[in-house]
C-alpha cells in the first residue's frame, strides 16, 4: 500500500490536536463520481418510484395534453438505466481500480480477525469504546453494511426493475427474456414481484438514512474523514499514530 | 376412416362456404396470416376428429359456463362437433356408469390421441376424499384419464394456479393439475373463467394443427397471454396522462378515467380481455367502470384487496403493505439515528469537559 504525503511538514507527535498531517488517496475519480450519480439515481428512483405506485391527484384537462405520469415513469427508467451503467461500471472499477475500490465488494468474512474488528466497531456505535480505530479505507462494518445492504439491495433493485421493465416492453425483448421470464415466476405473479421491488424501496431508503448519518458522525468524531474524503479523494487524519487497516 | 370435423360440418348441414369462413375467422382470430386460413381448412377437412375428456374436480363450472358462449360465428356450434367431446359430466347425454365407462374407452381405443381438458383441480388432503366421482377421488379419475393423453388443457385459474380453493389456509390441499401430472404437456388458459374465444380459439388450435401453441414460460399460450390488459387498455392514455378514478362515482370515473387508484390489476395481469374482450367483444370489466381484479394471475386471492394498488404483504404474516412496513422500518431507523446522534453528542461534550480539566 503506498502512502503519499500530501505535505512536506515535519511529522507531528502531538496526537489527539486535529492537525492535519498526511494524507492518502483513497477514492479515486471512478469511485466518486460513481458514488455521487449514484446516489442522485437512487434520489431520483425513490421519488418517482413512490409516485409511480400511489400517484400524484389527477390533472386537469384532456389526455392528449398532459402526460405526467408519462414522464414520471421515464424519469424512473431512465435514472434506473443510469443506475444500472454506473453499476457495471462500478464493477468494472472494482477489478481494475485501486484496492480500496475493491473493499465493498470482498468483506472479509472468512476472517476472525476481521470479525473482531466487526464487534470493536459495534462496541464502538454502542459507546462501549472510549476511541475507534483508525481506518484509511472504510472500517470493516462500514464494509459489511455497505456490501449487505447497498450491494445486493442495488442487485435486487436492478434484477427486479429490469423484470418490471421487460412486462412494458414485452415477451420479445431482452429485458422479458433475461430477466421478466425467470423472475416472475419466482416471485408468484407480477403484483408480488411489484410489493417486492417496493419492499427494495425502503430498504434502501434505510440504507441511506444510516449511511449519511454514520458518515457525518464519522467525520466529527473518528480519527479520519469521511465526508470530504467522498469529494477530494484524500483521506485525512487527526493523529499520527498507525492504522489499523487489515487489507 | 374416422370421420373429419369437415365430414361432421357437412353433414350437419354447413355450407363449404360457411366452413371456409369459419377458417378465416379462426385463422384471424388467432393472429396468423391469411394463408392460414387454407391450411386450417385442409387440416380440418383431412384430420380425424380429435376426442376430448373434459373432467371435473373442485371448480364452479365457470369455465364451461364460458366456454359454451362462445360467440365467434359458428363456433359454439362447431367447436362441439370439431372435436369430439366424448365426456363432459356437465353437458352429455349419459349418465351414472355408462358416462364413466366413456373414459376407459377412450383411454384404450385412443392412446396418445385424445386431448384430456381438466376444469378445476384436485385436492391431496385425506387422499384426495374432497372431490368424489362416480364413488372414487377425483384425483384417481385425473390420474387414469392422463396416463396415456396426448395432452392437458388447463381449463381456468383451479387448474392453472389453483384459485380460490386453494386460496390461503387451503384446507383441502387443493392443488394445480401440473403438481399432479408432471409427464404431459400442459396448456394453461388461466381465467376466473378464461375468455371463451380465448378457450375456443386454444381447442381449434391444438385439434388442427395437432401440437400445442406456443406457449410462455408459465405454459400460457402466448397468442392471448403476453401482454397485460394495463397494455392494451383503452384507458391507457389516462394513466399515462396522470388521470385517475379518485372515487367511485367522481368527475373521473364519469370520463372513464385509469381506475389505477382504485386498485385495478391490470397492470399486473396477463390476459386478452382488453383486446379480445367479453361477451362477443361487447364489453369487459374495466370498460364497465369496474378495476381489474387479476383473475387470471397466479395466487390472486391471496394478493389482498381488489381495491388496493398496494397490496398487503402476506409473505410475513403482515396485514401491511409495503408503504406500511417501510415506512415504519424507515420510522423505527431514524428515530434510533436521532437518539443515538443525542447521545453521541452528550457523550463528545461530556468527554472534552473531561479533557479540559
Amino acid at each position: 500500500m503506498s502512502v503519499n504525503t500530501q505535505t512536506d511538514a515535519p511529522i507531528d507527535d502531538r496526537a489527539g490536536e486535529g492537525q492535519l498531517q498526511e494524507a492518502v488517496y483513497v477514492y479515486e475519480a471512478p469511485v466518486r463520481l460513481w458514488h455521487w450519480v449514484n446516489a442522485l439515481s437512487i434520489l431520483v428512483l425513490c421519488v418517482t418510484g413512490y409516485f409511480i405506485a400511489s400517484p400524484l391527484p389527477s390533472v386537469p384537462g384532456e389526455a392528449s395534453d398532459n402526460f405526467l405520469m408519462g414522464y414520471i415513469r421515464f424519469a424512473h427508467f431512465a435514472a434506473g438505466y443510469i443506475l444500472i451503467v454506473g453499476f457495471l461500471l462500478r464493477v468494472y472499477w472494482a477489478i481494475v481500480g485501486n484496492h480500496h475500490a475493491r473493499q465493498m465488494f470482498l468483506p472479509k468474512v472468512w476472517s476472525g480477525a476481521w470479525w473482531r474488528e466487526v464487534w470493536h466497531e459495534v462496541r464502538w456505535y454502542s459507546f462501549l469504546e472510549r476511541e475507534p480505530k483508525k481506518y484509511i479505507g472504510h472500517n470493516p462494518l462500514a464494509t459489511l453494511v455497505m456490501h449487505v445492504m447497498l450491494l445486493w439491495g442495488l442487485v435486487f433493485m436492478m434484477i427486479t426493475g429490469l423484470a418490471l421493465y421487460g412486462e412494458g416492453t414485452g415477451m420479445d425483448s431482452w429485458q422479458y427474456v433475461l430477466f421478466s421470464s425467470w423472475v416472475i415466476p419466482l416471485f408468484g405473479n407480477s403484483q408480488d414481484l411489484h410489493t417486492f421491488h417496493h419492499l427494495g424501496m425502503w430498504y434502501i431508503v434505510i440504507f441511506v438514512i444510516i449511511h449519511v448519518y454514520v458518515a457525518i458522525r464519522e467525520d466529527i468524531m473518528s480519527r479520519q474523514s469521511i465526508v470530504s474524503s467522498m469529494i477530494s479523494g484524500w483521506r485525512m487524519f487527526k493523529d499520527t499514530r498507525p492504522a489499523d487497516d487489515l487489507d | 376412416m374416422r370421420e373429419t370435423f369437415y365430414d361432421v360440418l357437412r353433414r350437419q348441414g354447413v355450407t363449404r362456404r360457411s366452413f371456409l369462413k369459419f377458417c378465416s375467422l379462426t385463422a384471424a382470430a388467432m393472429g396468423m396470416g391469411p394463408s392460414m386460413a387454407s391450411k386450417m381448412a385442409h387440416a380440418l377437412e383431412t384430420k380425424p376428429r380429435t376426442p376430448v375428456l373434459w373432467l371435473h374436480g373442485l371448480e364452479c363450472t365457470c369455465c364451461s359456463e364460458a366456454f359454451i358462449r362462445s360467440a365467434h360465428p359458428l363456433a359454439k356450434d362447431v367447436i362441439l362437433s370439431m372435436i369430439s367431446l366424448d365426456y363432459d359430466d356437465t353437458i352429455m347425454a349419459a349418465a351414472g356408469h355408462q358416462a364413466e365407462a366413456i373414459i376407459e374407452e377412450i383411454v384404450r381405443d385412443y392412446k396418445g390421441e385424445y386431448i384430456l381438458a381438466c376444469e378445476g383441480n384436485p385436492p391431496l388432503n385425506e387422499d384426495g376424499m374432497y372431490c368424489i366421482i362416480a364413488g372414487k377421488p377425483y384425483l384417481d379419475q385425473l390420474r387414469f384419464a392422463a396416463q396415456d393423453c396426448k395432452a392437458i388443457i388447463s381449463w381456468g385459474s383451479c387448474a392453472s394456479w389453483g384459485c380460490v380453493q386453494a386460496a390461503r389456509p387451503n384446507p383441502t390441499q387443493a392443488v394445480p393439475i401440473h403438481k399432479v401430472i408432471t409427464d404431459k404437456p400442459i396448456v394453461k388458459v388461466p381465467g376466473c373463467p378464461p375468455i371463451p374465444e380465448v378457450m375456443t380459439a386454444v381447442v381449434t388450435y391444438m385439434a388442427t394443427f395437432g401440437q400445442l401453441p406456443d406457449l410462455d414460460r408459465q405454459g400460457r399460450p402466448k397468442m392471448f397471454y403476453s401482454q397485460r390488459i394495463h397494455d392494451k387498455c383503452y384507458r391507457r392514455p389516462h394513466f399515462d396522462a396522470g388521470q385517475f378514478v379518485e372515487a367511485w362515482d367522481d368527475e373521473g370515473a364519469r370520463k372513464g378515467y385509469c381506475l389505477y387508484k382504485m386498485g385495478c390489476k391490470g397492470p399486473t395481469t396477463y390476459n386478452a380481455c382488453s383486446t379480445v374482450r367479453w361477451n362477443g367483444g361487447l364489453s369487459f370489466p374495466i370498460q364497465s367502470g369496474h378495476g381489474c381484479i387479476g383473475c387470471s394471475e397466479d395466487g390472486f386471492w391471496d394478493n389482498g384487496s381488489f381495491y388496493d394498488r398496494l397490496t398487503n404483504i402476506h409473505q410475513f404474516g403482515v396485514e401491511a403493505n409495503a408503504d406500511d412496513v417501510g415506512l415504519a422500518a424507515a420510522g423505527v431507523v431514524g428515530a434510533g439515528v436521532a437518539v443515538h446522534a443525542g447521545i453521541s453528542a452528550v457523550k463528545r461534550l461530556t468527554e472534552k469537559g473531561g479533557q479540559d480539566k
